[in-house]
Formats: structure tokens, sequence, C-alpha cells
């Protein structure tokens, strides 16, 4: 039946020998489906193939990617930053979310070729191990997971709606559309319903929120 | 997904031209349907023409007084424009009542009114559905409706339109703006946009093959109070089982159209006279074609109470 790995071989590098063998088998599928574009180079409208840089927590990076590559997948898959999870890999959990050029996003429902000089942060780039993003350490101090599946996701998502709140963006929740929107617990769980939680952090993820953003719940 | 190729449009005229010479192309906005629908192969274009660049991200005031909404406005950025908020306060609302902030953020006004539907069968590759693939059958005929259409069905097809916000932008009486491949434009009422599914519901709206959305447009702004209010099964993150977008004018006068029961934003104009008899007749106006099944019958009556409750809350 199926194999299992050589007990030495981890599973990054099972990863980083799928992600060869899958570089290799491109131009013949390239030739299949376009037999008029094949062998040209990255970056034509007519091949497989594209060459995308964009800025990935304060470095930049050129890759080559089969134009399918999610941007989850470009991040996961090619640049080893593992640190964004893909849940459904459908925009249904926000396990994925990252934040682009300010904004957070569903990174599975986003082709890495459209964000061509983008300017990405993940979990990875808001703070490191010895020097935490506020945000992160108030995950810890509250409490606001148990398994951390859906933990980078929800910091991401976090840090941006205290951003959104900030500029003014209105939500389901906020009572009137005219007001300024206030940092409550209604307004951030309406604005973080695009994270799922299956261990149910929610209300530990709501205080975490209410800590960095000054203000009791 | 199936293998595409790729490229970037570089004007709106160029994305249609490019379009009408790629069979089988599509434009990509922000992708957070077409994608998810790619990787299931319920859509697999075999070349994707990137809008994203375009100037068409600009929501600007018009000299008659309307707005015009480009057609690659982020959903967040058009419910968070002051004027919107202000004057459109229903468009506003049903932007915040659909998908979550991370949709939001690149969802656009386009993509948002060509979002295809969420019958269950729809996404189930294993089963017959007329619309994903024409002629195979309906199995939600007979199956599970609950979320399904219930006026303006076919024996072809029963689902319905999942957005929230052509449901506003069909009480505010928007239109579409659009150019083809060879590079003219039109206008299309938004009533006349999305069609019933008849017998061909894959064919869901009067876009050509090619044709791409510029801009929607609004008339001058019309007062009043502003209603959507959304019925669903958790409180956020949900598409709606029902929904009704209304204004209503200090003389108890008004607009309604309803969202999650047919394959298109429902308004029927006629019924908006009987406004200030309360909801009931306006309902019954409404749905008097209606065909629901058992396990989505209860969509008739909800119509009326939340039609009821928004004409309540108006009164305060
Ligand atoms: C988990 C989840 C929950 C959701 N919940 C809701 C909800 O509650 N309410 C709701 O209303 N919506 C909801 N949505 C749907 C969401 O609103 C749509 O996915 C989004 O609006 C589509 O916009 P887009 O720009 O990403 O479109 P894309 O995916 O880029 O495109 C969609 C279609 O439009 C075409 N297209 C795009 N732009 C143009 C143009 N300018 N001219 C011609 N054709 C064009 C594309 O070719 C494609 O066929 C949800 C989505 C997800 C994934
Ligand atoms: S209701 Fe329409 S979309 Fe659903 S299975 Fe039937 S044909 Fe397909
Ligand atoms: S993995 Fe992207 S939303 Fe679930
Ligand atoms: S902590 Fe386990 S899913 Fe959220």
């Amino acid at each position: 039946m199926s194999k299992e790995p050589d007990a030495g071989l981890s599973r990054r590098r099972v990863l980083a020998v799928g992600a060869a063998s899958l570089a290799t088998a491109l131009p013949a599928a390239r030739s299949e489906a376009q037999p008029a574009a094949a062998g040209n180079a990255s970056d034509s409208p007519g091949g497989l193939v594209h060459a995308v840089s964009f800025n990935v927590n304060g470095s930049e990076q050129r890759l080559d990617l089969d134009a399918r590559t999610t941007l989850l997948d470009a991040l996961r898959e090619h640049m080893r930053l593992t640190g964004t999870k893909k849940g459904c890999d459908h925009g249904q959990c926000g396990a994925c979310t990252v934040i682009v050029d300010g904004r957070r996003i569903n990174s599975c429902l986003s082709l890495a070729v459209m964000h061509e000089g983008a300017r990405i942060t993940t979990i990875e780039g808001l703070g490191t191990p010895d020097k935490l993003h506020p945000m992160q350490a108030a995950f810890i101090e509250h409490d606001a997971y148990q398994c951390g599946y859906c933990t980078p996701g929800q910091i991401c998502s976090a840090v941006a709606v205290l951003d959104e709140i900030r500029a003014g963006v209105p939500s389901h929740a906020s009572e009137s559309l005219l007001d300024r929107p206030q940092a409550n617990n209604t307004e951030m769980r309406e604005r973080m319903s695009g994270n799922i939680c299956r261990c149910g952090a929610y209300s530990n993820i709501a205080e975490a929120m209410a800590e960095v953003a000054g203000r009791d719940v | 997904m199936k293998p595409f190729t790729y490229e970037r449009a570089s004007s709106a005229a160029d994305a249609a031209d490019k379009a009408g010479r790629a069979p089988g192309s599509k434009f990509i906005a922000g992708g957070t349907n077409l994608l998810d629908l790619m990787k299931l192969q319920i859509e697999a274009p075999n070349h994707l023409i990137d809008i994203n660049g375009l100037d068409l991200d600009k929501i600007e005031s018009m000299p008659d007084g309307g707005l015009r909404i480009g057609a690659l406005v982020r959903n967040t950025d058009l419910a968070a424009d002051m004027r919107v908020r202000r004057d459109y306060a229903m468009l506003s609302r049903a932007l915040l009542a659909g998908a979550s902030g991370q949709l939001r953020n690149k969802a656009t006004t386009a993509g948002n009114l060509l979002q295809r539907t969420r019958c269950p069968y729809f996404y189930d590759t294993n089963m017959p559905c007329n619309k994903r693939q024409p002629g195979s059958g309906c199995s939600a005929i007979g199956g599970y409706t609950r979320q399904l259409g219930v006026v303006g069905v076919s024996d072809a097809c029963i689902a319905t339109h999942p957005s929230d916000m052509a449901v506003a932008m069909r009480a505010l009486d928007a239109t579409v703006e659009t150019v083809r491949a060879d590079k003219s434009s039109r206008a299309v009422p938004i009533a006349e946009f999305h069609r019933l599914p008849g017998d061909t519901p894959h064919i869901e709206t009067v876009l050509e093959p090619g044709e791409l959305i510029t801009a929607v447009t609004l008339p001058k702004a019309i007062g009043g109070k502003q209603y959507y209010r959304k019925v669903r099964d958790r409180a956020s993150y949900a598409f709606a089982l029902v929904s009704i977008a209304a204004v209503v004018q200090p003389d108890g006068s008004g607009r309604v159209a309803v969202g999650g029961i047919a394959h298109k934003p429902w308004r029927i104009e006629a019924a908006e006279t009987n406004m200030l008899r309360g909801a009931k007749p306006v309902a019954e106006q409404l749905l008097a074609d209606a065909r629901p099944t058992r396990a989505n019958a209860f969509k008739l009556p909800l119509v009326e109470r939340t039609l009821a409750a928004v004409l309540a809350e108006a009164r305060t």
C-alpha cells in the first residue's frame, strides 16, 4: 500500500521534492495545452509560467510561477512561509488571511501573479518570537487559541480590523453609518466573522483585541 | 484548476478586445468567486484577462446628482464612501451584510453582480445541474431546496442570485455600463441585467461574450429612510434566506426589492403602490406567482414579516 516516507525525511523535504517535480512537469503540460506557445519565455501572455515580484515581510521576492498558484501556495510552498494556514481553500474560514497593501485578504482566493509590486505581510512579518507584535502578545496573554491552527489568520485579521475601525470603515454592527465606529465587542465580533475558530476561542480573541485597542469590552 | 494562460489588460477597450479574440477566456477582478469555482472546475477558462490594473476604481459624483461607481471599486470602499453612506444607505448596508471583511476588501462591483448561485447542487459536480451542465437535469427539484428560489423559477432551475449588493441596486434603479469587443458601449437598466432561468439557466445576464462592465451608475438620491434587512441562518458571514432593500418616504410611499427568493433581485414596481396599506398587500403582489417547495415555502411569510418589520421601524 502507501509507502511511509523515510524516517529521516522531513515533511519539509517531501514538500521540496514535490515542488521540484511539479516544476519539471510544467513544460510538458504547457506544450500539451498550448502548442503554439510551447517553450516561450516566462511572462508572455501565451505561457503558463509567469514571473512575479512582490515584497513579503520587507524582503523583495521574484518567483516564476504557474499562473494557477494562489498567493497562499506561493507563500507556503514556494517561500516556505508556513505560518499562513490553508483551512478550506475556498474563502470560508479565514485561516489564510494575510495583509496586502494594508488590507486583509483571503490569500487562498487570489492568484500570486495578480500581486505584482504588492507589499505582503504574513504572521512571520508582524513580529518575531523575541519581539512580538502587540496583538501576538495579547493573544498569548488572553489564551486566544487552543490548537492554534486558525491563529495566524486571526492575528492578521485582528490587526487589520483595528486599522479599519481607526480609518472609520463602518460594519454591519455599526448603529449609525454616519458616526465613527467604536472598537467595542459587538463591532469586533462582527468584523472577525470571516475567521472561523474550530476550537471556539472567540471570546478570548475579542478580549485580546480589546486590550490592543486600549478599551474595555 | 485546469491550466490557463494569463495576461493583464491595459485599458477597458483593450480588455474587451482581448476577450473578443480569445473564446473561452474570462476576466478576473477580485477573483473571490471565479477562483473558488475554478478550483472545483465548475469554471474552466483557458485564458484569464486580469483587469485589476484598469482605471475603473473610482466613485464619481455626476452632474445630474447621481453617482458613477467604477466596476473595480472594492465592496469595502463602496460601503465606506461617505456619499453612499449618506445618500444611498441601503447600498452600504447591503454590502456590509455580505461575505466577510477579507472578501469585501477584494470583491468588486462588477464581480459581485456576476457572482454565481450558491445552489448546493451547482457546487456538487457529481450531481446533474442544468446551470453547470446544460441539459443534464436539475437535482434541486425534488432535492434539498431550503435555500432556493420561490418566484420566477422554471422547470429547469430554481436557483437564486446570492448577491446582497444587487438587491439594493435594484431598489435604487441602478444602470450597468459596459463596453463590447467592437468598442461599442451600452447602458443596461439593472431590472433587465439579470435573467430568469427559463430553459437556459446557464445564461444568467444579458452580457454578450467578452462584454466588460465598466461602471454602475445610480440616479440622483431619492432620500427617505433606507433599509437593508437580511435574514440568515447565523448573524454574520452567511447568505440570505430572504432580504429586503427598502426606502420609505415620509408620506409612507416607497420602494421594495427582495433578495434570496429568485434568480435575480426581485422587484415589482406595481406592488409598491400598496405601501401605504402595509406589508401584506405588497408581499402578496410580489409573491403572486410563487411556486415554492415544501422546504422553502417558509420564505413567503418570511418576506411579508421582514417587510412588516422594516415598515414598523420606518414609523419610529
Ligand atoms: C465564503 C463566501 C461568502 C460570501 N458571502 C456573500 C454574501 O453573504 N453576500 C454576497 O452578496 N456575496 C457573498 N459572497 C460572494 C462575493 O460577494 C463575491 O465572490 C464577490 O462579490 C465577487 O467579486 P469579485 O470581484 O471577486 O469577482 P470575480 O471572482 O473576479 O469575478 C466573478 C465573475 O465576474 C466576472 N467579472 C468580473 N469583473 C467583470 C467586469 N468588469 N466585466 C465583466 N465581467 C466581470 C468574472 O469573469 C467572473 O465570471 C461570498 C463569497 C464567499 C467566498
Ligand atoms: S436549481 Fe439550478 S443551479 Fe440548482 S441544481 Fe437545479 S439547475 Fe442547477
Ligand atoms: S483557507 Fe482561505 S479562507 Fe479558508
Ligand atoms: S485555536 Fe483551534 S481553530 Fe482556532
